[in-house]
């Protein structure tokens, strides 16, 4: 054989074995964005995906039960109730009030079942990142990666 | 101090702006007064870059809470080698530090090469004054960091406010690795830009030979050097302050930091292709502009949030700022390219499957592939809103499944690589350089295996890890019983002697030695085990050889903070083994803000990694997180041994004929793979 189709053919098994990977790693991983109110108008196979919602902690709603910690999250008129059941703790900014950022699947009767959560407290912090890291720039406390 | 700053910044725009204009128009009539001239301006905008800086850190050091920085960044009783890091902890502060580090490049490169390479000197000026107006802009226009806090009077007047005591250091970034990670960071980032300056210069000046190349090789290797430090510095800080018992979440900050990092060391390796070769002249101007890109590209990924913030935090109207000079940038190395394209014509061809040079072409392909696949996972987001309207991100699982074999095939090219000959290689000479460390891997895998870590992709690392590093070994040994023979020094003095004779190339090894180290640590993660618990006094949790006891909690007080400390009484194997000391520290300033200390126990083999997380709510226990990490140190170990590699390429090679009057042979015979005579080569080292 030729050097040159030596190469090209070494080369495109590597990308494509590469990709075959990248699509499988993606299938697995994928996590929609949604707003609460474009979550509640989700229809059929959309709900069972993988998502992250954003909002703002209902004051008074932060439950703590055995396995999990029950919340409700509000956005715009919206509020949709979440039940955390990740392993690690719920970072230290999570109270009343801080904007959260859960990240799970729907669960049964209406309640969103939260692997993590990121939160963030309202207006302790200036808008602005701070430094290079996002955990440090942007005031967040990451609950688990 | 505020005024003087604001002048300093925009007097340096000034000249920037006259060194970029006045720079053309050197170029056009050649003049020799405007080209000293357009220089002098250069190095101005660099002193005057220095004196803004200098006056920002003065004005945090004099507690000047007038200065909205300092009060959103800085209170008084902020310890003093926090307040130097104060300076880059904010948007505004960050960017003029860009500018500061940025110019001391400039200024190096501008003192360095002032009766130099007339010919190409004014290009090179011309680029990096265009880069420095970008960061002037921002200074001056967009980003000011010498705000003054005011009020507006009843007379609507703007009344000047100043504030008792400021907001505070977030707490995150009081931790010694905050104040050394970012600038580490940051110099890599910045560093890229000499060697884009010199390719895009020397493609516009048509300037002859590889020369560029050897120009840049140093500044390139002292960015890289930077670069990676940051990275594993700042991996280090995530692990040891975060609390979450990892060191790398493939977040877009993290990833943003990766991206520069692989195409630069792609591009380390891909020059020495067309040093020696006169191949990929093309590949390499790009992979040096496009490392450059990205460097700006994870300057704004940062800055801007626009990965992490649409449905989550932190906004800023900067990005826009950036996506434009990125398009410049783009279209003037585009432009350049297409007009003085026949100027990189390749002047040799690849002969073998089997050689260097493929090895270095597929380590090339390894490193794009690698970029491409951080940075499309990490911009899935961005894309998948403009294509589908649906906002899709991908996790730490397609990271890994695609980097994991990355990273094991270049691990593999790291170890065969440095074995191959130029042109092609003979069967004889491929079962005579890879027997023994064949051996050496399959040893090093079954005593893993025999401890007890069984996972396909580790054991495969372990694997590698130990062929390469015996491939390292060889080369040392053999080069050093060369020079011995002759000498009659002892092995380790010709080793020493062997890597001054060619510093690059033996720096380059203990580089690749480092990053065996580091694939080491990596492979221990399969194996990471935690326990959370809610504990009482007198409580205990087992976690594989450790017995954790909770004994008892004290607060400690601070001039910044106050800690809260759970004392935790370690028994390994049953017999008392010693205190570990988590804590939980409330910080003056902001209110709320806390951070947390993870004690760590750290042997060769493992990290025991205890976190206090917080207190149950319902019981208002201590709870407690233990992880039990294997082999985490061999990464930032590994990380010493790639700055000590890096350092010795840095060193100019020692000349033979200096030290052996005697034997004017040049490098010894066994250390170099055999050359095939059909290959030319070029001089320099390899």
């Amino acid at each position: 054989m030729q050097t040159r189709a030596k190469f090209a053919v070494g080369i495109t098994v590597i990308v494509a074995s590469l990709s075959c990977l990248a699509w499988l790693g993606y299938s697995d991983s994928k996590t929609y964005y949604h707003t609460i109110a474009e979550y509640q108008a989700l229809q059929g196979s959309a709900r069972s995906h993988r998502m992250r919602l954003a909002g703002t902690v209902a004051p008074g709603s932060i439950r703590h039960a055995p396995g999990r910690v029950d919340f409700v999250l509000e956005e715009q008129g919206n509020t949709l109730p979440v039940s955390y059941v990740g392993s690690d703790p719920l970072p230290d900014t999570f109270v009343d009030k801080s904007q959260a950022l859960v990240e799970g699947r729907p669960g049964d009767n209406g309640r969103f079942v939260a692997e993590h959560v990121q939160a963030k407290c309202a207006s302790k912090y200036e808008t602005a990142p701070g430094s290079d890291k996002p955990a440090a720039g942007s005031p967040t406390q990451q609950s688990s990666m | 101090m505020d005024v003087f700053g604001s002048f300093a910044l925009l007097l340096a725009f000034v000249c920037a702006l006259y060194a970029l204009i006045g720079g053309i128009a050197a170029i056009i009539t050649r003049h020799p007064l405007l080209i000293k001239s357009t220089r002098q301006a250069g190095m101005a905008t660099c002193i005057l870059i220095f004196l803004a800086t200098f006056s920002l850190e003065y004005l945090f050091f004099s507690d000047n809470f007038a200065s909205a920085y300092v009060v959103s960044h800085s209170n008084r009783d902020l310890s003093t080698f926090y307040k130097v890091a104060a300076l880059w902890s904010g948007q505004e502060g960050s960017l003029l530090f860009w500018s500061f580090l940025l110019s001391i490049y400039v200024l190096s490169v501008l003192v360095v090469y002032r009766n130099k390479n007339g010919e190409l000197m004014p290009y090179v000026g011309v680029v990096l004054a265009g880069v420095q107006i970008f960061f002037l802009t921002l200074n001056n226009f967009v980003a000011s960091p010498f705000k003054m806090l005011g009020n507006v009077s009843a007379s609507g007047a703007i009344e000047p406010f100043v504030r008792m005591d400021g907001n505070g250091l977030n707490p995150l970034l009081q931790y010694p690795e905050m104040v050394i990670h970012p600038p580490n960071l940051y110099s890599g980032y910045t560093g890229f830009t000499i060697p884009f300056a010199f390719a895009l210069a020397a493609l516009l000046a048509r300037y002859p030979g590889e020369k560029w190349i050897h120009l840049t090789r140093k500044w390139t290797m002292i960015a890289w050097c930077f670069q990676s430090c940051g990275i594993l510095l700042g991996a280090h800080w995530a692990y040891a302050v975060l609390g979450w018992g990892g060191y790398w979440g493939w977040d877009p900050v993290e990833n943003a930091s990766l991206l520069p990092w692989l195409t630069g060391t792609a591009f380390l390796h891909s020059v020495m292709m067309q040093e020696k070769r006169g191949m990929m002249k093309v590949w390499n101007v790009w992979l040096v502009f496009t490392t450059f890109l990205l460097c700006i590209l994870g300057t704004f990924l940062t800055r801007s949030g626009i990965v992490s913030s649409v449905h989550a935090f932190a906004q800023s109207s900067i990005g826009s700022w950036f996506v434009g000079f990125l398009g410049v940038i783009l279209v003037v190395c585009l432009t350049a390219y297409i007009k003085n394209r026949d100027y990189l014509k390749s002047e040799n061809r690849l002969d073998s499957v089997i050689s260097r040079e493929s090895s270095f072409l597929f380590n090339n392909l390894l490193f794009l592939v690698a970029c491409i696949a951080v940075l499309s996972g990490t911009l899935f987001p961005v894309f998948s809103e403009w294509f589908t309207g649906n906002r899709i991100s991908v996790g730490p699982p397609f990271f890994n499944k695609i980097m994991i074999p990355i990273g094991l095939a270049l691990l593999f090219l790291t170890g065969v690589g440095p074995l191959l000959a130029w042109g092609r290689t003979s069967k004889e000479s491929l079962k005579r350089n890879f027997g023994w460390p064949l051996l050496a891997g399959v040893v090093s895998a079954v005593i893993t295996f025999a401890i007890g870590y069984r996972n396909i992709f580790s054991t495969t690392c372990l694997f590698l890890c130990g062929f390469v590093a015996w491939t390292i070994f060889l080369e040392f040994y053999r080069g050093a019983k060369v020079i011995a023979a002759r000498s009659g020094m002892n092995l380790l003095f010709s080793a020493q002697e062997l890597a001054m004779r060619n510093t690059r190339r033996y720096g380059g090894y203990v580089v690749h030695f480092g990053m065996v180290l580091i694939f080491i640590g990596l492979a221990g993660a399969a194996f990471n085990i935690d326990v959370q618990k809610t504990m009482n006094f007198g409580d205990s949790m087992k976690l594989g050889p450790y017995t954790l006891i909770l004994q008892s909690a004290d607060t400690k007080a601070d001039k910044n903070y106050t800690a809260q400390r759970m004392i935790i009484e370690v028994l390994k194997d049953g017999k008392q083994s010693m205190l570990l000391y988590p804590e939980k520290r409330l910080f003056q300033g902001r209110d709320q803000a806390s951070g947390t200390m993870v004690a760590i126990y750290s042997t060769l083999r493992e990290d025991l990694y205890v976190v206090f997380a917080g207190q149950d709510n319902d019981t208002g226990l201590p709870v407690v997180h233990a992880f039990l990490n294997p082999l985490v140190k061999w990464i930032w170990f590994g990380g010493v041994w790639v700055v000590l590699g890096t350092l010795l390429a840095l060193v100019p090679s020692r000349k033979v004929s200096l030290v052996f009057a005697a034997t004017p042979e040049p490098a010894p015979a066994a250390a170099v793979p055999a050359l095939n005579p059909t290959v030319t080569l070029r001089e320099g080292h390899d």
